[in-house]
């Protein structure tokens, strides 16, 4: 697919997206906070343990 | 949309956390990154198969820029390759480093602040008409770029004279100039470097310095898209007016520090508008411009997004954490916060922040909302993993990329810039490359033919 064609593609599936009827807005809705929820407690994972000191110790030298 | 070379450069943030107490120099972990990219041989400057260029700049942090690219589709998956590379490597050099008995993790941030407030760039690169009047052109683009960061910024989680609060962009309060030509001193909104990597005469560089490094495909699409048709009108003569602010350095950090977009900035013409307000009759002016010229997809579909994103802007905003990454980045420390009943100082919160930036994808946030299906995608995976070895196929990268393939192939030493290529031991001849919209060569053809047929 070329890629005028698949901007096209895009933007059509945007407009139907927000044209979408409320009651499944509302169930996608739900089901999203469920996800977030699950994900939530996925995050202490990829934390480390000693949040505090590991961020304090982030420091680079300015850039550019 | 009119052809246009881009480019984007990200400095990303870099650390070593080591299971022992034993430190280890930024520099050494570097060395460990770049051998994972380059192969052939060390170095701290080089051009990738892909087109791109990789290396250690200013402050010790690896930098990728993208290959030109002529549309910003390409932008945004080159981009994104960037971080697939840097990814692959850190891996490779994790593991090597064990081999050697340095055992830790390394952490790579695509981000622009770190927790002591140094702040390292995401340049936005423009190929622009060398006719154009750069100070005027500067001036009617100010307040675009003051206001932009309402959809472009990366949030942030700032701490300042002990309070704890989240801001729109990463950047925003580390500028502080309107116009100047420093990078790393005194930044500014415009950034007045002018290195086309072209003819001179036809063209000027546009590097902006003022933008996030952005996690969000979604949001890298449209902050370079809606600049790109900003530049396009402005430099086919279309004026803007009455937009001028009164103090924009002021403007760009109150903006950055305001989640509701219900604040104004003063005008210089004494009225006060929002942000939103502003990019409105950015984007009324572009709507005009392109109802006199010929139907274009990219360019409707650019305008789509941008409506649809000032209009949630104005009334919903929280609806855009799928899109928008300072939104998205937000709802995401809030929901946490929520449940786990902990405060915008709770370390765990600035962890968040940081590691919403971590490219290594097991480990960061944003590509755990990915994995989820939380946010949209704007390219495929499989574009960006092809991306990670190839160039683009209608610029100029695709001359260097092909070159550098098969030099290495060959194993066969050369060297390359933006606008040269030049293989050792081929007569004398170093080859100008100065049309970055050639992605074909005659001369390069034929040393391509002699390289793949030696022996």
């Amino acid at each position: 697919m070329g890629q005028q064609e698949r901007e096209k593609k895009k933007s059509k599936d945007r407009t139907e997206k927000q044209a979408e009827a409320n009651p499944e807005v509302v169930e996608k809705g739900k089901k999203i906070k469920e996800d977030i929820d699950e994900l939530l407690d996925k995050i202490d994972d990829v934390l480390e343990e000693n949040a505090e000191e590991f961020v304090k110790n982030y420091v680079q030298k300015g850039g550019e | 949309m009119d052809s246009r070379i881009y480019g984007l450069e990200n400095e990303f943030g870099l650390i070593f956390s080591a299971r022992e107490k034993s430190s280890i120099p930024l520099e050494r972990i570097l060395g460990y990154l770049f051998e994972g990219i380059i192969s052939n041989s060390w170095s701290s400057n080089a051009f990738l198969p892909n087109g791109a260029r990789f290396y250690q700049d200013t402050g010790c942090h690896p930098e990728y820029a993208t290959p030109e690219c002529d549309n910003i589709n390409d932008l945004v998956i080159y981009d994104k390759a960037g971080e697939r590379i840097l990814e692959a490597s850190l891996i490779l050099a994790e593991r090597r480093m064990m081999e050697d008995g340095i055992i830790g993790d390394i952490f790579i941030y695509k981000n622009n602040t770190d927790s002591a407030g140094n702040t390292y760039g995401c340049h936005e690169n423009y190929l622009v008409a060398r006719h154009i009047d750069f100070w005027r052109f500067s001036e009617r683009l100010i307040p675009f770029f003051v206001t932009r960061q309402i959809y472009s910024g990366a949030g942030k989680v700032q701490r300042e004279s002990g309070k704890t609060f989240f801001s729109i962009s990463q950047r925003s309060q580390h500028i502080n100039q309107k116009i100047s030509c420093s990078t790393t001193s005194s930044r500014s909104i415009i950034n007045t470097r002018d290195e086309p990597h072209a003819d001179a005469e036809k063209y000027r560089r546009l590097h902006i310095i003022v933008g996030d490094a952005n996690m969000s495909e979604f949001t890298t699409y449209l902050k370079v898209g809606t600049t790109a048709l900003i530049l396009q009108m402005i430099e086919d003569g279309y004026p803007v007016r009455g937009l001028d602010l009164d103090d924009p350095v002021r403007a760009i950090k109150e903006i950055s520090r305001d989640l509701s977009m219900k604040k104004t900035v003063k005008l210089e013409n004494g009225k006060s508008l929002t942000a939103v307000e502003i990019q409105r009759i950015y984007m009324e002016l572009v709507q005009n411009y392109l109802a006199n010229r010929d139907k274009d997809d990219i360019a409707e579909d650019i305008m789509d997004k941008w409506e649809f994103v000032l209009n949630k802007l104005e009334e919903t905003p929280m609806e855009l954490s799928e899109y928008i990454d300072w939104v998205t980045k937000y709802d995401l420390i809030n929901s946490y916060r929520s449940k786990k009943g902990c405060d915008w100082d709770d370390p765990r919160i600035s962890m968040m922040d940081l590691q919403y930036h971590d490219i290594k994808r097991d480990r960061g946030l944003y590509y755990l909302l990915e994995r989820e299906g939380l946010v949209d995608k704007v390219v495929e995976d499989e574009e960006v993993k092809h991306a990670m070895e190839y160039p683009p196929q209608n610029t100029r990268a695709k001359l260097r990329g092909d070159f550098i393939r098969i030099a290495n192939m060959k194993n066969r030493s050369y060297s390359v810039d933006w606008t040269y290529l030049k293989l050792d031991g081929y007569g004398e001849e170093t080859v100008l490359c100065m049309d970055p919209f050639a992605s074909y060569d005659r001369r390069i053809e034929k040393m391509l033919l002699h390289l793949t047929y030696s022996r």
